[in-house]
């Protein structure tokens, strides 16, 4: 038993078993933001690999990478977008150095 | 090979659930011949089991009663696979008087097999009799390629379509139809048809210089190789429940086996190339092989189906000629 089951994504539609009314139109927006428009459904599911790996989210990790191979994607093209989320998280973490910094030099002489 | 036991509403349930309480051929405009199963290669995703050990290969006496058909029925397009069907004795004689009879004839070409023994000069042969060449090519990158079909598969393959290319394969301006099929390489279903093509345009193009018609996009069947593979790997059930949800009515008008018929190496005759493969055979009373064909019993003919065709049926759907619903 892990706190994560694989079996458990499948098991999402019971979500709306309390406050059905909110479940339906968390699913009704999930599923438009994922149609084709501006950007392709290929281009939407790189992003959510993306941010899925940003958010260290498993079930969206083994969701969003099957969407991505089922969009056409490779696994270079998924690497990158990987990176790319990885990489923004990283800058997150650095560029609060200048926090760390303002703070040093604030009760330093 | 039957499926092993998993439980999901059967097709025919899912059929009558969208009002088609039975599935009906329409008309009959293309006679898929399968030729035998030797093959050249032996890919993990092979609904025939086909490779370079396999015997079975149709007998002259059998082409002849294809040609029979061909010639007596005018059966429009004339469709052959295998196996390598390349690798049969009677492949081109079964292409050149498919051709004199008037039907347009499409061959279902591996590439590597260009580089067979005796087999070079495929290219040429198929320009000369105006063969549309439906060749296969899961992906335009050799690590899936060579994942499904085999190592260094990628490479040849590109070789050989430069081939093509060469003598006019791939070109708008020649008329000489070349068309790709993707498979998916894995347990998961094919994406947008016109997406993939465009990116297969785009990348075989600037990559490697090589120009095609059309892509086809064609879900792996749960029966045979990839069956197997399914098992294996522990995807069997999570893919069946995928092709089960993904079932799409749009789908079922534009059916391959509702204008086809398959007849096999050994003259057998079954609703499609799948049923062939698990021996599924035409309903009762209806001619069961070639030298019985009568196109009249077989033109709205009741049509034997099983689980495995939730595979031609989910997302966009498949069959021999790509996704049949957007």
């Amino acid at each position: 038993m892990h706190y994560y089951e694989e079996d458990d994504l499948e098991r999402f539609g019971e979500i709306g078993k309390h406050r059905p009314d909110l479940f339906e139109k968390f699913m009704a927006w999930y599923d438009a933001v994922q149609q084709d428009g501006a950007l392709s459904r290929r281009e939407k599911a790189l992003i959510g690999l993306a941010v899925a790996h940003a958010l260290q989210c498993p079930y969206c990790i083994d969701a969003y990478a099957k969407a991505c191979l089922e969009a056409g994607s490779n696994m270079e093209q998924m690497t990158e977008a990987i990176h790319m989320a990885s990489a923004i998280r990283g800058g997150a973490a650095l560029i609060h150095g200048i926090q760390a910094h303002n703070a040093v030099n604030k009760v330093s002489m | 090979m039957s499926l092993p036991v998993l439980s999901i509403k059967s097709f025919e349930d899912s059929l009558a659930a969208h009002g088609h309480s039975e599935l009906r051929a329409g008309g009959l405009t293309t006679l898929q011949v399968n030729v035998g199963k030797v093959c050249n290669q032996a890919c993990k995703h092979c609904h025939v089991d086909a490779g370079p050990n396999r015997k079975e290969s149709m007998t002259e006496e059998t082409v002849e009663q294809v040609l029979t058909a061909v010639r007596r029925f005018r059966i429009p397009t004339v469709d052959i696979t295998g196996g390598a069907p390349e690798l049969n004795p009677h492949f081109e004689y079964l292409v050149i008087e498919s051709r004199k009879a008037g039907a347009r004839v499409l061959v279902r070409h591996n590439l590597t097999v260009q580089f067979v023994e005796g087999k070079t000069h495929l290219a040429e042969f198929f320009r000369e009799h105006r063969v549309e060449v439906i060749a296969s090519l899961p992906y335009f990158l050799a690590q899936q390629t060579d994942a499904q079909r085999g190592a260094g598969v990628f490479d040849k393959s590109l070789i050989a379509l430069r081939q093509l290319n060469e003598v006019g394969f791939g070109l708008e301006e020649t008329g000489l139809l070349l068309n790709l099929v993707y498979n998916p390489v894995g347990a998961f279903l094919p994406p947008n048809q016109a997406g993939i093509e465009r990116d297969f345009k785009r990348e075989l193009l600037t990559r490697y210089g090589v120009a095609f018609n059309h892509l086809y996009t064609i879900t792996n069947m749960p029966i045979s190789r990839f069956l197997d593979y399914l098992r294996r790997s522990g995807n069997y059930e999570r893919y069946m429940q995928k092709l089960v949800a993904s079932f799409n009515p749009a789908t079922v008008e534009g059916l391959m086996c509702r204008d086809l018929i398959s007849v096999s190496w050994d003259g057998r005759l079954y609703d499609c190339d799948f049923n062939q493969m698990i021996e599924l055979p035409l309903v009762n009373g209806l001619p069961q092989t070639i030298s019985e064909f009568d196109l009249a019993a077989l033109i709205g003919r009741r049509i034997n189906t099983a689980n495995h065709c939730y595979g031609c049926t989910a997302g966009a759907g498949s069959s021999c000629g790509g996704a049949t619903a957007s």
